[in-house]
């Protein structure tokens, strides 16, 4: 049961062939087992899912489930769940609970969806291989010697174990869609302002934008119908009718113009990874898809300018935890000047630090238009190279990572190797585009991801094109061997 | 050497919005510390702002009565500093586009010209909350209650030349937007407060000396003095062979004196940049021309008409427009009283002003209505009284005793109309002064007055003084 996809939990739940009882119960026992060795959950909320079956059962029997009811589920512990600790993975935050719910969290607590416990993550969503996290590195179920990537790597890790059939997650350079890909699952970073915010502890406003992590593109479907929509608490989502994303999936892709920019083949690319991402471009010209060759001509400068937009918005996003309210506060503050500086230095850990340093410089009186200015308007010319890709065809594709799960501790004191793990993602997120990463293969045993980027609420799109390849495919059936 | 004083404003007014700026909470002044103070407002993870349109309305309503340009798109940007009453680290304010651009706005001092005075700009902002010093033995406590209470902080050229002149643009300016509508105006309770910008220079030099910021003065007496006393600091400063340092000082009422709060160099770098949390702001042609339409009429547009269609002289017209509340008791008294509105101005510029100056009360809370005043005028102008009775009628009305017509039923205070029964009262009059009738007729006209006394003190100043003198010129004759 626990290898299943969510839609045929769902369709077990409706038959009564098994209750949400039975399966929260079933997921809780793998999270118990297998979690001390991976570490992708800090909080398991084990009374609440139980409580949530009961009563999903009840809802189920009534015959008034939606289609996520009695599902269990894990969200990202990004997202403020009222009355269960929200850590965002930082010490900052070890002891808060917040007194309302997210948006997003909330949508799949009224869908009756059973929210299993809060998955680890790189400190305030800041990192690229869960290793930033205060409670530990999360371990590649695929190689436990590996990163599962991040931020989202909790929530990745935690799926593709087999510990939840699937997860929330949240993506500002890549965080959904890294992971998913080093991990052999479906990542889905939706269009910025599709999925609302409120709630979700902000890394980069302008950049974030929560999405499902499942096995495949039919179940990123079943999420998203929960997730998205406009939400007069966040005035940056937006205010446009939802489609049922499940509705398109079985559509031909005959025709289909795909693009694959060239900058996304060169230097960089791992062979293997290319020989991969081919294969896949391949399959897809098999079932009939058109090929061309594009140019995103700024491509190269996405990485540098996110590592001024990001910081800089979150230098001051983070200003709010300053041991005044909520959150960590150091013992025996002697003055104000001591109370904030001891508590930041003290709540916050190095990557988180490095950023808001980044971000204050780069904030500067004297250094805004040479940074955060000229930035904003490079940004704006990679949004361009995608407008006009967009004009020639339908989606693009590429590689979601340059390489496969690298080795815990591997770059952790490169930051900027680090940093370029996620030059294929980054840019998507400075456009505001939806993409999606999914399983298209292994190299030396461990997943590859192919990325499938759309153009602005193409959405439906995109999980069609995934889900055709997923019906000729079986990388994502493929699981860790421990895990099986 | 004679001095110029150049004087530029930032007057923070709290609109009167009934929730924050970003967030649902109550701005009701007054209530228990945060209890009015949401997630929003204490800058929790995770939460979103949202803007509140009916700030927006009010600031644009400011904009079209300065004569500005309300901007078809303006951005809201972070100013980020830390303080504890600053929940998020930084404040949501305007910067670079700011929602108001340009303006003016005349200005009078008694005596002198009236001058433009050029408006830069106003924006939207959230206030931040209370740091509360005392009562925490040695600790601070923090009311986030006023954390996102919507300002509009509007920011004046250094046009102003004396502290009468920043007194006068500040009063003007707290005229509009009560007329507006869209602040309370309350000086105490801090919805209405500014920031002065003063600096000298020599008289005739045009580059700006340099200048020095006295924070949060929340009166006007507050404002003159402050004023007065860095100007005759920076020229002490200046003539005693030094440097006026740019810095921002505090105004300390107790002494009377600013203090040095910090330099230049010790100044905030605020990082500004636009707050991503939030879209621009976008009014388009149609909107702004439907917040124009429902502009009430403006102070001076008001003075022109008391001018014109109610004869009223321009020193008149300045005080009675000066608030909206009593311009619109004059109208309504002068309305009830009658054709002659400049008795009411009179009235309502002496003996009422003069009543609730003694009694320190407000327009608002006069003991005398304009319904009260306006009952009483009519009564002078239908001659049932004289104005001199009638400031016994007002006396009585102040006190509670009814409106004029029952309190002249009551005290008897009806004129004296019949002429019969006047000219019994002369001829009496008469018959007991025939020494003084003798007198007057040999040529000092001065004991006609003592005639009219005479006659009043008999008829306890009910009779009509006009009748009074007409038949004393016949009987006297």
């Amino acid at each position: 049961m626990h290898t299943k996809t969510i839609a045929q939990l769902s369709a077990a739940l409706r038959s009564g062939e098994v209750s949400s009882v039975e399966l929260t119960t079933l997921f809780l026992e793998r999270i118990k087992q297998h979690n001390p060795a991976l570490n992708c959950f800090i909080s398991i909320t084990e009374t609440q899912a139980l409580e949530a079956a009961v009563a999903a059962d009840q809802r189920l029997k009534a015959g008034n489930g939606a289609p996520l009811t009695g599902v269990p589920i894990a969200h990202k512990d990004i997202f403020c769940t009222q009355d269960v600790k929200t850590t965002c993975g930082s010490r900052m935050l070890d002891n808060f609970i917040a007194p309302y719910e997210s948006t997003c969290t909330a949508s799949f607590r009224d869908a009756g969806a059973v929210m299993l416990g809060k998955t680890n993550m790189d400190e305030f969503a800041m990192g690229s291989s869960n290793e930033t996290s205060y409670y530990g590195a999360v371990k590649n179920p695929w190689d436990q010697g590996r990163v599962p990537g991040g931020s989202s790597g909790g929530s990745v890790a935690a799926v593709a174990a087999r510990l939840a059939p699937a997860a929330t997650g949240t993506d500002t350079g890549g965080s959904i869609r890294q992971p998913a890909a080093l991990c052999g699952l479906t990542g889905l970073k939706p269009t910025y302002g599709r999925v609302s915010r409120f709630g979700m502890i902000a890394f980069a406003s302008s950049l974030d934008q929560a999405g499902p992590v499942t096995y495949n593109a039919e179940d990123a479907a079943l999420m998203m119908n929960v997730m998205a929509g406009f939400d007069e608490r966040d005035s940056t989502s937006v205010e446009r009718e939802v489609p049922d994303y499940s509705a398109n999936l079985d559509n031909g892709i005959k025709g289909l113009k795909i693009g694959l920019p060239k900058e996304y083949f060169g230097e960089g690319l791992d062979d293997n990874i290319a020989r991969v991402i081919d294969a896949a471009v391949k399959e897809y010209e098999a079932l009939g898809a058109v090929v061309t060759e594009i140019s995103l001509p700024n491509t190269g400068l996405a990485v540098p300018i996110y590592y001024v937009v990001a910081p800089a918005e979150c230098s001051t996003n983070l200003s709010r935890f300053d041991g005044v309210r909520f959150g960590h506060r150091c013992d025996d503050p002697q003055d104000l000047f001591d109370l904030y500086t001891r508590s930041r230095g003290e709540g916050f850990g190095a990557e988180v630090k490095r950023r808001i340093m980044i971000g204050t410089y780069v904030l500067s009186a004297g250094y805004y238009d040479a940074y955060y200015l000229k930035a904003q308007k490079i940004r704006r010319l990679i949004s361009e190279d995608f407008h006009a890709a967009f004009e020639k065809v339908d989606v693009i594709m590429g590689p979601t990572a340059p390489g496969t799960a690298f080795k815990l501790g591997e770059k952790a004191d490169d930051p900027v190797t680090m940093y370029l793990s996620d030059i294929y993602t980054i840019a998507v997120n400075m456009a505001g585009l939806p993409a999606v990463s999914i399983p298209a293969g292994f190299v030396d045993g461990l997943p590859v991801g192919l990325q499938v980027i759309g153009n602005y609420f193409d959405e439906s799109r995109l999980l069609n094109v995934a889900h055709k390849y997923q019906q000729a495919t079986d990388w994502h059936l493929q699981l860790p061997k421990e895990f099986q | 050497m004679e001095w110029e004083v150049v004087i530029g404003l930032e007057i923070h007014a709290q609109l009167a919005t009934k929730s924050k700026i970003f967030s649902g909470a109550s701005t009701a002044y007054g209530a228990e510390p945060n209890t009015q103070a949401c997630a929003i407002d204490l800058g929790m993870p995770g939460v979103l702002p949202v803007l509140n349109e009916e700030a927006v309305r009010m600031a644009a309503k400011f904009g079209l009565a300065v004569g500005s340009r309300v901007s078809n798109r303006s951005v809201f940007a972070r100013k980020n500093y830390f303080y504890p009453d600053l929940p998020k680290g930084y404040q949501i304010s305007q910067f670079e586009l700011p929602i108001v651009a340009g303006g003016r706005l005349e200005i009078q001092v008694e005596g002198e010209d009236a001058r433009m005075i050029a408006i830069t700009r106003a924006h939207l902002e959230e206030d931040a909350g209370k740091s509360l010093h005392e009562g925490f033995q040695g600790l601070t406590g923090v009311d986030l209650n006023r954390a996102g209470t919507p300002l509009l902080e509007i920011v004046s050229e250094p046009d102003m030349r004396s502290a009468k002149e920043a007194v006068a643009y500040m009063k003007k300016i707290h005229s509009l937007v009560q007329y507006l509508e869209i602040c309370d105006g309350n000086m105490q309770e801090g919805s209405f407060r500014c920031d002065a910008n003063v600096s000298i220079r020599p008289k005739g030099q045009e580059k700006l000396g340099t200048r020095s910021e006295i924070k949060n003065l929340n009166s006007f007496r507050f404002v003159e003095r402050a004023i007065n006393f860095e100007v005759e600091r920076q020229i002490d400063v200046i003539e005693g062979g030094g440097e006026v340092v740019q810095e921002t000082r505090l105004y300390d009422s107790d002494k009377d004196e600013t203090r040095s709060m910090r330099s230049k160099e010790e100044a905030f770098d605020y990082r500004y940049f636009p707050d991503p949390d939030l879209l621009p702001i976008e009014l388009d042609e149609a909107y702004i021309e439907a917040v124009r339409s429902m502009l009430p009429e403006l102070p001076d547009e008001k003075k022109a008409r008391f001018m014109a269609e109610l004869g009223l002289a321009e020193y008149e017209a300045s005080v009675l427009t000066a608030s909206r509340e009593l311009a619109d008791y004059f109208e309504e008294a002068a309305r009830i009283a009658g054709d002659d509105a400049k008795r009411t101005a009179n009235w309502v510029m002496g003996d009422l002003l003069g009543a609730l100056n003694k009694a320190g009360k407000e327009i608002a809370d006069s003991p005398v209505s304009a319904a009260l005043l306006g009952g009483m005028l009519q009564r002078i102008n239908d001659h049932t009284i004289s104005g001199k009775i009638a400031k016994q009628v007002f006396e009585c009305m102040w006190n509670g005793e009814g409106n004029a017509d029952s309190v002249i039923e009551a005290k008897g205070l009806k004129q004296m109309t019949d002429s019969g029964e006047i000219e019994i009262i002369i001829d009496e009059i008469i018959a007991n002064n025939l020494g003084q009738l003798e007198q007057y007729r040999a040529g000092k006209d001065k004991l006609f007055g003592f005639f009219v006394g005479q006659v009043m003190k008999m008829t306890q100043g009910k009779a009509n003084p006009a009748q009074v003198n007409e038949l004393l010129k016949q009987k006297l004759a």
